[in-house]
């Protein structure tokens, strides 16, 4: 009982990366209508970006924010290289060239840092605390702690604020958006910054439990893939519920069943969903209009 | 999608007289030739192994222009599919000690029932899904790979593959694989002239329209995926005997990359653009063997390849070459003489071609269609009219299949329809049209109506290509565009893109014709035009049930009409007595 709830923590704490890496997929996918398969990538560049400047002597703190600003610039070299030349496209070229993307940056960075891994140190001192028999990590308790708070901020800014608004107007509906006066391709290019950001914020909260290496993102990119259809495809909710399941289903997976096969499970979940319930947890069947 | 591009490269048809395999000879006297000069000359270990991992990549890379190029599907675990084909043989032929053939084939199976598996798990879904879940089997396999130590030995791989005795040596064992090399591709090639390529190519430029032109959508793309998986598992197994050894690293998500790049390099389309874009990127990195130094470099430049590619020259190299071709013999092809279109609507059942009893459609809350009668008597045409939101188009979408019926019963010639998918509807005599024009845009006029010729149990065709080709131009002749039957879609003008879609429909010799607004957004000599269209189809005893705004048409050509409003019917009868209905007139201009 008292491995149960440890392991729940654990999942609980991995599951959140999954969730926020998800959050990325969604709201690139509301906005585009295209998956973008380099959201992992973002999370494994900023991880290595958090490492290169707090090796150069910066701050922890000064290094969060040199690599989410890192990010951002990742964002808009992103939409412009990749997505915007493509978005009159159908979606196939638009997702293998986000593939490209993918390998492009992960190659990059193999050849730039080559395939040792890194190790990026937690943000706090003290390693965690006992609480009766669970052992609460300090990092998993940091990484919890900011989901919660993304999930609250990401409510507010959508449903409060007027970018927020205009983000999810254009979202649903681009022509009348645009007629609207709203200039579609800021509020695109918006979400590609947003998204890169996330998915480096999950990615530098991440690398202190993981090791920073090539492999994370697309390791953390098909979870949280994984995550987005068992909660319901393109439903926010559904992301993070879904990324919280995976991550627990994994971990307790791992303690009782297989270690080796551990990245294996989410595939398993996934194809379990895909046949009884393509629709996942929260989503509605949807059909082309005629 | 419409795969990388809208204009695929695709040769024009002509009413073919000689024999295929007589046209086809020079393939095979090319083929022959290649083979024994594989067989003969002398070749350095060095260039002997690179020919053998060109030949076999090859035949992988022909599996991704199945799924990719003619059906529209991704596979980014074509490695993993090679690597299945590649470890039955290796294990197969070392620890099992079973004979090289039975191991071939015992991968081929494996790959193949792999693919069938993920496709029927996830072809129904949107083609992101697809993407994921072949990465996540791509990932699967190679933890296997690895893991399973008692079976595949682990990351150690598996070595001194056997060979089978026929070819031992490595000359005659490369002019094996060349011969299966031609062979495959010889029928990938073969593949887009066929029903099934045809099927694919439909599915690949509108899956909608090739629904509701008959085609089993979902069938067609797992024919497409376990197709390529087969082929991959082919091309593992004689990789594995050409080179034997194996090990995990060489079927890893980056080699599915590598195909990837090889197939959209060279053109997605064609087997030719397949065995170009492999050649190139086998010996591009032989030649610039210093980017292997750095890890990780070459890949990163693989990435960029393939966003350059699918931004600068979507079709490949070979695509582009062909697309160049193919437009200049379109204006050479005189497109053949056809005779008269006959139509024989089947008549099995009653007076009432189609019988609709309390049909509704709820989307949620929204009532879209609300208990609504029609019956269709045979002969002559029948109009469907409301104003917007009235809930016409949702009814025509809930008869051809598009939408399921929330209540309600749909007979078709005597034949309850109600429960059917798309294709099976068209398969019992349904045709319709679109009001935002469905055609299959990277195919030419003749081919977009041969599809609708070969809707099953269409007993106007008879047996063959040459029965299909003539029923398609005998139907383009009839809407007056046969003379340019061999032109792609993307050079006809809207209405005549209209006038595509109706033929397309005629040839497949529906029950009943149902028509989405054929008018919309054809100017007033093509209205006119349509007009005269309906009366020659209505006058060899073909039904038709039209929705359209436009009055003048509706009042001129149909004899019944159904008026709709708010989902509900309002009005039924003769056309006069029913425009002159004070709850139509109220319904279209308002009430005082």
């Amino acid at each position: 009982m008292d491995l149960a709830l440890q392991l729940l923590f654990t999942g609980i704490g991995i599951g959140a990366v999954y969730a926020l890496v998800a959050l990325g997929f969604v709201l690139i996918f509301r906005a585009t209508n295209v998956v973008n398969f380099a959201q992992g990538e973002f999370s494994m560049v900023a991880a290595y970006l958090m490492v290169v400047a707090v090796e150069a002597g910066l701050p922890y703190w000064a290094a969060f924010i040199v690599a989410l600003l890192g990010m951002a610039l990742v964002g808009v070299v992103f939409n412009l290289g990749v997505y915007y030349p493509l978005r009159h496209r159908t979606y196939l070229p638009v997702i293998i060239a986000t593939i490209g993307a993918s390998i492009l940056l992960a190659n990059s960075v193999l050849a730039i840092y080559g395939p040792q891994p890194q190790v990026l140190e937690g943000w706090f001192e003290t390693p965690g605390i006992q609480v009766g028999p669970v052992y609460l990590d300090s990092q998993y308790l940091l990484i919890i702690g900011v989901t919660i708070c993304l999930v609250i901020f990401n409510f507010w800014f959508f449903e409060k604020t007027l970018l927020g608004k205009k983000l999810q107007a254009t979202s649903q509906d681009k022509e009348m958006a645009s007629l609207l006066g709203i200039s579609v391709s800021t509020m695109i290019m918006i979400t590609f910054i947003y998204s890169a950001v996330l998915g480096g914020l999950a990615g530098i909260l991440v690398a202190p439990v993981l090791f920073v290496s090539i492999q994370m993102g697309s390791t953390i990119a098909l979870k949280a893939f994984a995550a987005t259809i068992i909660g319901g495809f393109g439903d926010v909710a559904g992301a993070i519920i879904g990324g919280l399941a995976l991550g627990v289903i994994e971990t307790f997976g791992a303690a009782y069943i297989s270690v080796p096969y551990k990245d294996g499970f989410a595939f398993l979940v996934l194809i379990a969903f895909l046949i009884f319930r393509p629709q996942g947890i929260f989503g509605e069947r949807v059909a082309e209009k005629a | 999608m419409s795969a990388p591009s809208d204009n695929m490269p695709i040769p024009a048809p002509a009413i073919h007289s000689k024999p295929l395999l007589i046209r086809h000879l020079p393939y095979f006297i090319g083929a022959a030739i290649l083979v024994a000069l594989a067989a003969n000359m002398r070749f350095d270990g060095y260039v002997h192994n690179i020919l053998l991992q060109a030949t076999t990549f090859a035949i992988a890379v022909f599996g991704l222009s199945v799924v990719l190029g003619l059906c529209g599907q991704i596979n980014l675990a074509q490695a993993a599919f090679f690597g299945l084909g590649a470890y039955a043989v290796g294990i197969g032929t070392t620890d099992l000690h079973v004979s090289f053939w039975l191991c071939l084939v015992g991968g081929c199976v494996i790959s193949l029932l792999a693919g069938a598996f993920l496709g029927m798990s996830t072809l129904r879904l949107g083609g992101h899904y697809l993407a994921m879940v072949t990465i996540s089997f791509q990932q699967i396999v190679t933890l296997v790979m690895i893991n399973a130590i008692w079976l595949t030995h682990g990351p150690d791989g598996v070595s001194n593959i056997g060979r089978p005795d026929l070819f031992q040596s490595s000359q005659s064992y490369l002019a094996f694989c060349v011969a299966m090399l031609a062979i495959v591709g010889y029928l990938v090639w073969h593949l887009s002239d066929t029903k099934l390529g045809r099927a694919m190519r439909a599915v690949r430029d509108n899956e909608l329209a090739a629904g509701v032109n008959g085609i089993d959508v979902f069938r067609t793309k797992i024919y497409a995926f376990a197709l390529c998986a087969l082929l991959g598992g082919l091309a593992g197994g004689l990789f594995a005997g050409g080179f034997a050894y194996v090990s995990p690293d060489q079927f890893s998500f980056a080699e599915s990359i590598v195909f990837l790049t090889m197939s959209l390099l060279g053109g997605v389309a064609s087997p030719i653009g397949s065995a170009i874009g492999t050649g190139l990127l086998i010996l591009i990195p032989e030649w610039l063997r210093f980017l292997k130094s750095v890890p990780g470099l070459y890949l990163a430049i693989y990435g960029l390849f393939v966003i350059l590619i699918i931004r600068f020259m979507p079709d490949g190299i070979w695509g582009f070459v062909a697309d160049a071709f193919a437009r200049w013999r379109a204006k050479l092809a005189a497109p053949p003489v056809a005779g008269a279109l006959q139509l024989k609507p089947a008549m099995t059942g009653g007076d009432t071609v189609l019988e609709v009893t309390g049909l509704s459609k709820y989307f949620g809350g929204l009532k879209a269609v609300d208990g609504v009668d029609i019956a269709v008597k045979r002969g002559g045409v029948h109009a469907l009219i409301g104003p917007n939101g009235s809930g016409k188009t949702t009814t025509l979408n809930v008869l051809s299949g598009l939408y399921v019926a929330t209540a309600g019963k749909i007979v078709l010639d005597g034949t309850d329809i109600t429960n059917m998918p798309p294709h099976q509807r068209t398969a019992s005599g349904l045709g319709r049209t679109f009001q935002n024009i469905r055609l299959f845009r990277s195919m030419t006029a003749l081919e977009n109506v041969e599809i609708g010729a070969e809707r099953p149990g269409n007993t106007m065709v008879g047996k063959g290509d040459d029965a299909l080709t003539e029923r398609a131009m005998e139907a383009l002749t009839f809407v007056g565009l046969g003379n340019r039957a061999n032109e792609l879609i993307s050079s006809f003008s809207y209405g005549h893109q209209r006038l595509i879609e109706i033929a397309r429909a005629l040839a497949s010799n529906p029950t009943l014709l149902l028509l989405d607004e054929p008018a919309a957004g054809l100017n007033s000599t093509e209205k006119l035009e349509l007009h005269e269209l309906l009366k020659r189809i209505a006058a060899q005893g073909l039904t038709i049930l039209i929705i359209d705004h436009d009055m003048t048409l509706v009042s001129e050509a149909a004899q019944h009409i159904t008026v709709l409003n708010f989902g509900r019917r309002i009005a039924d009868g003769e056309s006069m007595a029913v425009l002159r209905h004070p709850d139509v007139v109220s319904a279209y201009l308002g009430s005082e």
